[in-house]
């Protein structure tokens, strides 16, 4: 389908930014529009845009205020660009999302929270695995820490309340289920998600090319693996 | 040439103009909290305005200079001192090799900062010299300075003795540290009851504030729309409103989105103040249009490039 005008609710965030909200819900293909909206102005691609920011539902631009003439406001400006641009649309002709395996020791030292997720299930820690394993995620954004993944498409029978108290260290790379998200914690640090296993692939490392090892848009699946390289 | 960290101050941390571009990766912006200090600073000393400085909270390091060095400090005003010489603010300061620089508490203000010329040689870590401290990255290894650490300078073997300017740039009107601060709003997202209560509350600065948010104790506000809501994206000045009903003010370390209902943005003009808030300080907010933001924002753009005109004429004068 050929993408169309933007007809969403577009607000300023501060002096520097627009945020452009979808909706107001978690929802696959809310999520998946604006991953598609970011990549159709990343292409396009003006010279004041900062940074594209992606969450759920909304996606922030940050401008370049001193880029835009003393005489305009500067987010009228990008406000009218947007509106002149056929940005909407599903992702079809945007991307092809990459998948990104991720191998997980669940339970054991590495998941101190695997029984407790599964008593909360009334399931078997071994059911618990099994299904965290076949999810097949998505990456609605990335936050909360550097290459933090909150992913979409956890089997919903897994979805457990965060801990009352936050640990006051979580290893890197451990597995955790906040309500009905998962994700992985790149660095050692505070953390309230329930853990249930931890990999050794680096999620975040600034002086890689890709710092990231995820960005928003990509499907990942989680392997059950019986010891970590 | 190098500075040696005798004492690393409170927390002390290597900051410039902060990190753009990265945001869709969870890295905020970090920089300094006061970029008009940290401008004026690096501008004095013949810097680019966003060079790397020390960013210097309520007390400051003790270094050694083992070249002369010309340096700057700006921002709060610190008991700085080399031997027995006190080393006033907002001027250029040449320092001889050997050189102690004992920069003890703020006496007013929260934030100093140490311009070195020449900059200070930091590797850029994704565009920015600046410390995230929740990534690890940046500055010195990702953290605040600890005694022992080395810094390098490009030093400057031309400077025989302590040598303190006899003009300086005026600080004010950004530095009047009033009993009272007043710190302009813009309208974010979310209505509060009562609904002017941000404006109408005199408001403290909590002890917990850091270079993430200004937590503010006072007289606690709901956002109208209450409940769990999904994460949006913030940005420094935003200001959140949690369930206590205590506003946090995001700074430079705000981190990327954030799921508390959003009830105003502080202008970037009235940056410098958020920065310079001491736990314990009274603030009060006055609501402001996206046209008076704008203008007192160019208005302090003016004063820093009439600033990097003087200092340019003083520089290269007889």
């Amino acid at each position: 389908m050929a993408p169309s005008r933007l007809a969403i609710d577009i607000e300023p965030l501060g002096e520097d930014a627009l945020l452009l909200r979808f909706g107001d819900a978690i929802d696959v293909a809310v999520n998946a529009r604006v991953h598609a909206v970011a990549r159709r102005i990343a292409a396009l691609g003006p010279p004041w845009l900062r940074d594209i920011v992606p969450a759920y539902a909304s996606l922030a631009l940050f401008i370049d205020f001193e880029a835009f003439p003393s005489t305009a406001d500067p987010l009228d400006a990008t406000m009218r660009w947007l509106r002149q641009q056929a940005l909407d649309g599903d992702d079809a002709g945007v991307r092809t999302p990459r998948m990104v395996e991720i191998p997980v020791l669940y339970g054991g030292v590495d998941g101190p929270d695997l029984e407790a997720v599964a008593a909360h299930a009334g399931i078997s820690t071994g059911d618990v695995i099994e299904r965290h394993a076949a999810g097949d995620y998505t990456v609605a954004m990335l936050g909360f820490a550097p290459g933090f993944p909150y992913l979409l498409g956890l089997n919903p029978t897994l979805a457990v309340p965060r801990l009352q108290t936050p640990r006051t260290r979580v290893a890197a790379g451990s597995v955790g289920i906040g309500g009905a998200q998962t994700g992985v914690y790149p660095r050692p640090g505070p953390g309230g998600w329930r853990i249930i296993g931890r990999t050794s692939a680096v999620l975040f490392d600034p002086l890689r090319g890709s710092p990231s090892l995820l960005l928003p848009g990509d499907r990942v699946r989680f392997l059950a693996a019986d010891a970590l390289p | 040439m190098s500075i040696r960290v005798l004492a690393a101050g409170a927390f002390t941390t290597v900051q410039d103009g902060g990190r753009q571009g990265h945001r869709a990766l969870g890295v905020g912006c970090a920089g300094a909290l006061d970029p008009y200090a940290h401008a004026v600073a690096n501008l004095l000393v013949g810097n680019p305005a966003d060079a790397p400085v020390l960013e210097i909270t309520l007390a400051g390091p003790r270094l050694e200079f083992k070249s002369g060095a010309r340096i700057a400090i700006c921002g709060a005003q610190v008991d700085a001192r080399v031997g027995s010489l006190t080393i006033p603010g907002w001027r250029p300061i040449a320092l001889p090799a050997g050189a102690v620089l004992s920069i003890g508490a703020c006496r007013s203000g929260a934030r100093g900062y140490l311009a070195i010329a020449g900059g200070l040689r930091i590797d850029t870590v994704l565009g920015s010299a600046s410390t995230d401290l929740r990534g690890g990255f940046g500055g010195i290894g990702g953290r605040a300075l600890a005694a022992g650490d080395m810094l390098e300078d490009d030093g400057d073997a031309s400077v025989a003795d302590v040598h303190v300017a006899r003009w300086w740039i005026d600080p004010s009107p950004e530095y009047d540290f009033a009993p009272v601060a007043i710190v302009r709003v813009l309208a974010g997202h979310d209505a509060t009851t009562p609904v002017d209560g941000l404006f109408a509350n005199e408001w403290r600065v909590a002890p917990d504030s850091d270079r993430q948010g200004l937590r503010l104790q006072g007289d606690a506000l709901q956002a109208v729309e209450r409940g769990e809501r999904i994460s949006e994206p913030v940005a420094p000045g935003t200001v959140q409103l949690p369930p206590d009903g205590r506003p946090i003010v995001l700074l430079a370390d705000a981190q990327t989105h954030g799921g508390y209902p959003r009830i105003g943005h502080a202008i970037r003009a009235d940056w410098p103040r958020l920065a310079q808030l001491r736990p314990g300080d009274r603030v009060r907010f006055a609501p402001c249009t996206r046209d008076e933001a704008a203008q007192a924002r160019r208005e302090q753009l003016q004063r820093l490039a009439r600033i990097a005109i003087a200092v340019q004429a003083r520089r290269s004068g007889p």
